[in-house]
């Protein structure tokens, strides 16, 4: 196996890993701030302005890592920087 | 497809393109000052107005609230800064509905120079407010030991603004160009519709974190216990 194919092997498994990992903890803890935001709406239904504000704000912050993550692939699959470097020199040899 | 709007490039002449985000940013700039202005042109303080006017009243009072409710004693001081990011973000997404546009904040030049402007505008403010010591003084508390950890946070937040708001922005357009090009109808407007919330979301939250930081910046300190008075001489 050359380089350039190593490269892209490289690339395109740790993009797909990146991202299926990288949305599995982010996932969980949604779940877990969802219903914990719903049980205290049963508890306390008049706060519920303050609490679904709280509520999107710290999903926000969750969705963040795997906004992270997502961008990973991204640079990995469109914007690689080893693989833009590897096909320059394609023409050369 | 491409990855940002950085790489739609409409002229070029040495060192300077001009690409799709500036195009657009100064497109979205040029659409909210003159939107403004001629709202603002014959202003009514009477029971009836116009209901433009309505609208932004509704908008500045919102702000308002929210800025006062984070904890910053004054909103007037903070409200242009942080109204222009607010409206800026939220109409960058809104105007996805306009078919050909892209967003200028799916572009990391953008997110970042927004970031960079919270980056800026936090000690600046925290400065105004404490003067320099007192805000310096800040960096050491708790205590010496963690004035390295306290540089640090205030660095990687500042880069957490910027991709939040960029990996929201380029994911939204991305997954609309991939799936145009698998399924054609339904499912495009859906996602589209999904962005677009998302896009308002994230405008909330970018706001709402940069008035957070300016008013961890600006908080009022406890003021010193004042010590017991001495207890009565002996006799």
């Amino acid at each position: 196996m050359d380089s350039m194919t190593i490269i892209a092997v490289a690339s395109i498994v740790t993009a797909g890993l990146t991202i299926a990992l990288g949305s599995i903890g982010p996932a969980l803890g949604e779940g877990r701030a969802v219903a914990t935001a719903l049980t205290s709406l049963a508890q306390q239904p008049d706060a519920a302005t303050t609490i679904t504000r709280t509520l999107f704000v710290g999903l926000a912050m969750i969705e963040s890592i795997a906004i992270y993550c997502f961008v990973v692939s991204m640079i990995l699959l469109f914007a690689n920087p080893f693989w833009n470097h590897v096909i320059a020199l394609v023409p050369g040899k | 497809m491409h990855l940002s709007p950085d790489e739609i490039i409409y002229w070029q002449h040495g060192f300077f393109k001009l690409n799709a985000t500036i195009a657009y940013t100064w497109g979205l700039m040029f659409v909210l000052a003159l939107g403004s202005k001629l709202v603002t042109r014959k202003l009514s303080t009477g029971l009836q107005r116009s209901r433009w006017q309505n609208l932004l009243e509704i908008i500045v009072t919102g702000i308002n609230q929210q800025i006062a409710e984070v904890g910053l004693r004054q909103p007037e001081k903070y409200l242009g800064f942080l109204g222009t990011l607010f409206l800026f973000v939220a109409m960058a997404s809104l105007f996805t509905i306009v078919p050909g546009y892209a967003p200028p904040t799916g572009s990391l030049s953008t997110t970042t120079a927004l970031a960079i402007c919270v980056f800026v505008a936090v000690p600046l403010f925290g400065i105004e407010d404490q003067g320099l010591g007192g805000y310096l003084g800040d960096y050491l508390k708790p205590t010496v030991i963690m004035l390295p950890f306290n540089i640090i946070s205030e660095l990687s937040r500042t880069l957490a603004l910027a991709v939040r708001l960029f990996g929201n922005m380029m994911s939204g357009t991305m997954i609309l160009a991939i799936l145009l090009t698998i399924t054609p109808f339904i499912f495009p407007i859906a996602m589209s519709a999904l962005g677009l919330l998302t896009g308002m979301v994230q405008a909330y939250i970018f706001s709402i974190l940069a008035t957070v930081y300016i008013a961890a910046a600006t908080r009022v300190r406890k003021p010193k216990p004042v010590p017991a008075p001495e207890p009565a001489a002996k006799h």
